[in-house]
Order: C-alpha cells, then structure tokens, then sequence
C-alpha cells in the first residue's frame, strides 16, 4: 500500500508532523485542530489544564486513537494514522503512561528484558536466549535509572516514583527515536524529581523526547522549549519566560 | 528444536511432579495387573478407567490454564476442543467395529444404516487409520480455535464479550450435533466400541495402557506448558494478562501471542478428549454442554490459575469429589460445586496450589531478610565509626 501524502511533507525532515488534528468523543472536541511539530534530537515540554488534550494527543500519535481528521507524520516519511500500536512501537515510538504501567508480576530484570528491542514475534520470543549483549545493554539499563539494587524484585514491591523510573528504562530498553513522557514526576519527591529531569536530559541527548508535566519548577528544571495546550489546540509555543508571561496561558492555566 | 525446549531448565517442583505422573503411569497398571484382588496395593479394575478419566481432565484444565492463567483469556468454551478430540478419537473406534456391528454392516457405522445411508459421508474418510484420527484429534480442535482466535483476538473482544462468545461457540456445536443429519450418531453419540489398535477396549491389559498412555501425555503436556511459560514467550503472556497495552506499546501483537497460545491449548483440550473416549466408552453431543466447559474453570481455580501443578490437582480433587458426591447424592452436585466456587473464590483465591505457594515465598522471605538482617549487623558492627551511610542506605532499599 503506497500513501500519496501531501507534496509540502517531502520536504520536512521533522520527527514529528502533526497538522490540523482534530478529534471528538461524543461530540466533546478533544483536540481542535492542533498542529505541533518536534525536530530530530528536541527535548520539547508540554504544559497545559486538565483536559487540555495532551493525553489524547500521545494516543493519536501512538495508534491508540484515529483522528478525525488531520495528518501525523513521523520522520517525514510514515503516516502513523495508518498504522497501529504496535507497528507504532516497532518504528521507534515508546511512550510511558501517564499511570505508571508496568509488568507487576515480572521481576524489574524481566520488564526490561521484555522490552528490549529484539525481534518480537512468537517464535522468536519462544526460543529466546538471553545473549551476553542482552545482558550487558540490560544491566547498563539498570544502572541508568538506578534499579540495579533491585533488579531480582517484583515490579508490583516498587514504590510509585520507582515504577516510574522502570518504566522510564523499559523504555530505554526499546530504544526508540522519539518518546513520549505523561507526567513522569506525578508521584516523586523532590529530590526524584531532580534527578528525573537530569535523566531526561541525559536521554535526550541521543533521541527526540516529548514531556507532559504539570510540575513548573520541573519544566524550569529542563530548560527547553514549552507548548501549552488548552481545549485541544496550542495557547503558546516557547522559552518558559516567555510562555509563563503569555496573558492567555496565565488565564487558562497558571493563574488558576 | 522442541525437544530441547522441553529439556531446558524447568521450575524442580514440575519436574518432580512430571516425574511423580511418570511413576503413577507404570505403578497403577502394574499394581492392577499384577497384584492379587486382596492385596491392599491393588488397584482395582473399574478404579483404573476412573484414574484414568481423572487424568484426561487434568490434562483439559492444564490446557485451559495455559490461556486463562498465564494470559487472562477466559474460555467458557474449552469443553468444545475436548469434545471434538473426542469425537475425533470416537470416529476411528466406530470404524475399527467393522462388520461386527448389529447390521454388520462392513464399512457403515451402525446409527448410518439405522438412518438408511447408503454410502459413508466423506468426512468420515481415513478415520478406519489411526494416525489419521490422532492427526485430526489435533487439526479439528486447533483449527477452530486458530479460526475463532483469528477473528476474536484481532477485533479486540476481550474479557466477558470473548467468555461469552466461547460459551456460544460450544453451545451451536452442542446443537450442531444433536442433529442426526450431522452424521456423528446425533443424540446418542458414538459409542459400542469394540477395539483400538487391534486390542479389545475392554481387556485389563488394554485398559491400563490407556491409562499410562493419559498419564504420560499429561507428563509431556506439562513439561511442554513449562518450557512455554518459561520462556520469553511464557513472560510476554503474562504481560498481556496484566497490562495488554503495556505490552501493545513495547511492539508486540498481541493478538498474534493469543493466537498461538489460543490454539496450543485447544490441541492440548483435543488430546485430552481423545484419551477420555476409549476409557469411558462413549462420546455423545453433552460434552459439548456450556456447563461443562465452565466446570474446568472451576477445577483451574480450585487448584491455583496461573501454576502449572494446581489446575492437574484441581481437576483430580474437584472430580474425585464429585464421584464420591454423586454416588450419595446426585441431585446436589451443582449445588456443591457452585458452593465449592464461591468458597474458593472468597477464601482461596488462589487456589490450593498458588496459596501453599504464597506460604513457601513468606517462608523463604523471613529466612532471606533474617540472614540479610545479620548480615547487615555483622557490618554494622564492623564499620562502626566509619562512614556506613552508603551501605545503610542500600540496606534499607532491600
Ligand atoms: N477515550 C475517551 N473517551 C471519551 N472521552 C475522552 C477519551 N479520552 C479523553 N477523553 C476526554 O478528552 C479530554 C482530554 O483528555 P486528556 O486525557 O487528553 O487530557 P490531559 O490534557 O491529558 O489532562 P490531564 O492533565 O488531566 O492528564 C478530557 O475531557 C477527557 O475526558
Ligand atoms: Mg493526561
């Protein structure tokens, strides 16, 4: 199947394309004509109210939701409306719930293990040996979000901010070129939160990274340019100075 | 490939237990055939047909577990893969009568002249050879459940919508084969058998290989769902039993991993029906009775969902229990068994298996954080006075 796609799109080399995405539950426009663009290697925050439609918007680019109506490009190349979850993972798409969503009855090692990004299909899992390569990148994997420790627990026996931090190594362990993060300091002390930002720092540096957060001394924390969402579509775009002085973000959203 | 995932490393409590069916399989025939009538070891002669129809339930619940215990499919509908193995089975025994039936009728069965057919249906072709029937007994079953699943898993009909189609699926199979046109014997099944691979059905000697045939295919059935669960395979079922999307978002089809789990088991339910009918003698449309199948969910859950060894035990008790029950009362045993569900469901969610497991891992857990509590003293008592924050800190992590 060959998707004709909008001659301007060649041309973009953007991770991530989103242009006048709309979507609607029952009649309730979850996201109105959004358009949103992230550029190879970008940290980019998202802010913005309850139900603005930052989650909605992750399920569409993940295959969890079709839009209405609208185009979603990734890498310039792959209309991910076409496509679904899994497919979406296999291209190099991860993303970590805004709930923290983890293999409870998997040991920390098995959830990794289970989401490195190895060939995926049932044969190929059934007669699996882990590899001494897939031993060390998991280990390696551990050690960056700090599970070492505790690699030979139940993932149900961690605390809520540590099965952030697993879910955040699972995926790692996919190594996707794009990942999307709801609100990974929800949950965390401060001290989490610090180092959480500095994380996702570190992993930015290799990958385009989308962040939910609702946390405002975390967003000041990454330093990168923010988005606010507000009833589905963008209020402002830009440095946090100058998002957070924006008249319309501070009525919809910060001075509430 | 296969054998050497079966041989590869399994929890030492289903090996045990894989071994302890392999001894029941030579020491039940050898105690019936060998030991004299009085001897307190003997095994009697109509206890060995029951053992072994205790077995082949075993084997259908093991089956049933592989879906519902390690990937949270609930199948109401197991029943219909034991049935059609059954009949499978069945068909080539009514062919191995032969002439010897009461129209003594060479090729045609006896319901078929009864009904005044001329010539066999061609569906009943090769069923007068026995590898054909055993090949059947695994195709029938799989490619239903291949084809059901194909449609199920990919349209995303999960939890109660997916039980209650797999009820519906039994349920227009029961009434599929009451119909005489059906030409599997209708109302009455098949049954009258005479003999299986040239041996006669009835014989003692005939009887015990049966049953050491069920208790080694239920060996090898548990060995096989070990080596399943345990691989990476095994984790990404319980993955989707869990958290699906979790798993959907790391890449993984999901309903592909159903799929192949889906048929694994409805081949496994197969084989179990196709060694039941020679040791009860009959195969009639009832087991195709909605009920049935949600008795095996019960066996499971008695037992312990989810263990490989609780859903074989659950199967055994719940129906030890049920010929002991019925012999005093056989008006109450849905009754009992509808008590003995929501007891277990209250009391022993678990089951018996997966609760004497949760005592083990308590048990073990004191011994690991008594000798780490130690352990931790001992260096206490050691880098006293030096800077031991560090290993305090990863202590109390543990
Ligand atoms: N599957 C769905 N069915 C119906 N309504 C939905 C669905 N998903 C989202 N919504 C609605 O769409 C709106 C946007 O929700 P969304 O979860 O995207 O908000 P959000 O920006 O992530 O908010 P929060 O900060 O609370 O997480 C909400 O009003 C929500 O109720
Ligand atoms: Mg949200």
């Amino acid at each position: 199947m060959t998707t004709v796609k909008p001659a301007a799109l060649k041309t973009t080399n953007s991770i991530l394309y989103l242009d006048g995405v709309s979507v609607s539950f029952d009649g309730f426009k979850a996201l109105n004509s959004l358009s949103f663009v992230v550029e190879p290697g970008e940290l980019r925050a998202i802010i913005g109210p309850n139900g603005a439609g930052k989650t909605t918007m992750m399920d569409i680019i993940t295959g969890k939701t079709r839009p209405d109506e609208g185009i979603v490009y990734f890498n310039g190349e792959v209309d991910l409306t076409q496509k679904d979850e899994a497919d979406i993972a296999q291209l190099g798409i991860g993303r970590k719930f805004q709930k923290p969503t983890v293999f409870e009855s998997h040991t920390v090692w098995d959830n990794i293990e289970l989401a490195l990004n190895r060939k995926r299909g049932v044969f190929a899992t059934l007669f699996y040996k882990l590899t001494p390569e897939d031993k060390a990148r998991i280990e390696e994997i551990l050690e960056t979000v700090r599970m070492t420790a505790r690699k030979d627990d139940l993932a149900a026996n961690l605390s809520h901010g540590q099965k952030q931090w697993l879910e955040i190594g699972m995926l790692l362990a996919q190594e996707p070129k794009l990942l999307l993060v709801d609100e990974p300091v929800a949950g965390m002390t401060d001290a989490e939160t610090t180092e959480t930002a500095v994380l996702l720092k570190e992993i930015a540096k290799t990958r385009s990274v989308v962040v939910v957060e609702h946390d405002m001394g975390f967003i000041r924390d990454l330093g990168v340019k923010v988005t606010c969402l507000a009833e589905g579509s963008v209020l402002a775009e830009g440095s946090i100075d100058f998002v957070s002085s924006d008249p319309k973000v501070i009525e919809n959203y910060l001075g509430r | 490939m296969i054998t050497q995932m079966l041989l590869r490393n399994h929890d030492k409590k289903v090996l045990w237990f894989a071994l302890a069916i392999l001894a029941a399989a030579v020491l039940v025939p050898l105690s019936n055939l060998l030991l004299p009538a009085g001897n307190p070891l003997h095994v009697p002669d109509h206890m060995v047909p029951l053992l072994g129809k205790y077995l082949s339930y075993a084997l259908l619940a093991l089956a049933l577990d592989l879906v519902w215990g390690y990937c949270g499919i609930l199948s109401l509908g197991h029943g219909a893969f034991f049935a059609l193995g059954g009949y499978a089975m069945g068909m080539y025994l009514m062919r191995q009568i032969g002439p010897r039936g009461v129209y003594a009728n060479p090729l045609l069965p006896d319901f078929m002249v009864f009904l005044n057919w001329q010539e066999l249906p061609w569906y009943w072709y090769g069923f007068d050879q026995f590898w054909f029937a055993a090949l059947m007994v695994l195709f029938v079953p799989g490619l239903l459940a291949f084809v059901f699943g194909w449609f199920a898993f990919r349209s995303r009909v999960t939890g109660v919508y997916l039980s209650i189609i797999t009820q519906a699926m039994t349920y227009a199979l029961l009434l599929a084969f009451f119909r005489n046109e059906m030409g599997f014997g209708g109302n009455n099944g098949l049954t009258d058998f005479k003999d299986i691979l040239g041996f006669n059905i009835q014989a003692g000697g005939t009887r015990a290989t049966l049953f050491a045939a069920t208790a080694i295919m239920l060996a090898l059935a548990l060995l096989l769902s070990s080596a399943i669960v345990k691989s990476k395979y095994g984790k990404v079922l319980v993955g989707v039993r869990d958290a699906e999307s979790r798993t959907r978002f790391l890449g993984y089809r999901v309903e592909n991993m159903k799929l192949f789990i889906f048929t694994v088991s409805a081949m496994m339910a197969g084989v179990a029906g196709a060694l039941y009918v020679p040791q009860v003698g009959i195969i009639n449309p009832g087991e195709f009775a909605p009920a049935n199948s949600i008795e095996v969910v019960i066996w499971t859950a008695v037992g312990g969902r989810g263990t490989l060894i609780g859903p074989i035990i659950g199967a055994v008790l719940v129906n030890f229990g049920k010929s002991i029950f019925t012999a005093a009362f056989p008006e109450f045993w849905l009754f009992a068994l509808g008590a003995l569900f929501v007891a277990t469901t209250l009391f022993l969610p678990k089951g018996i298996v997966g609760t004497l497991q949760q005592f083990a891992k308590a048990r073990d857990e004191r011994k690991v954080a008594a000798a780490k509590e130690h352990a931790y003293q001992e260096q206490a008592a050691k880098s006293a006075g030096e800077d031991g924050l560090a290993s305090a800190h990863t202590q109390a992590a543990e």
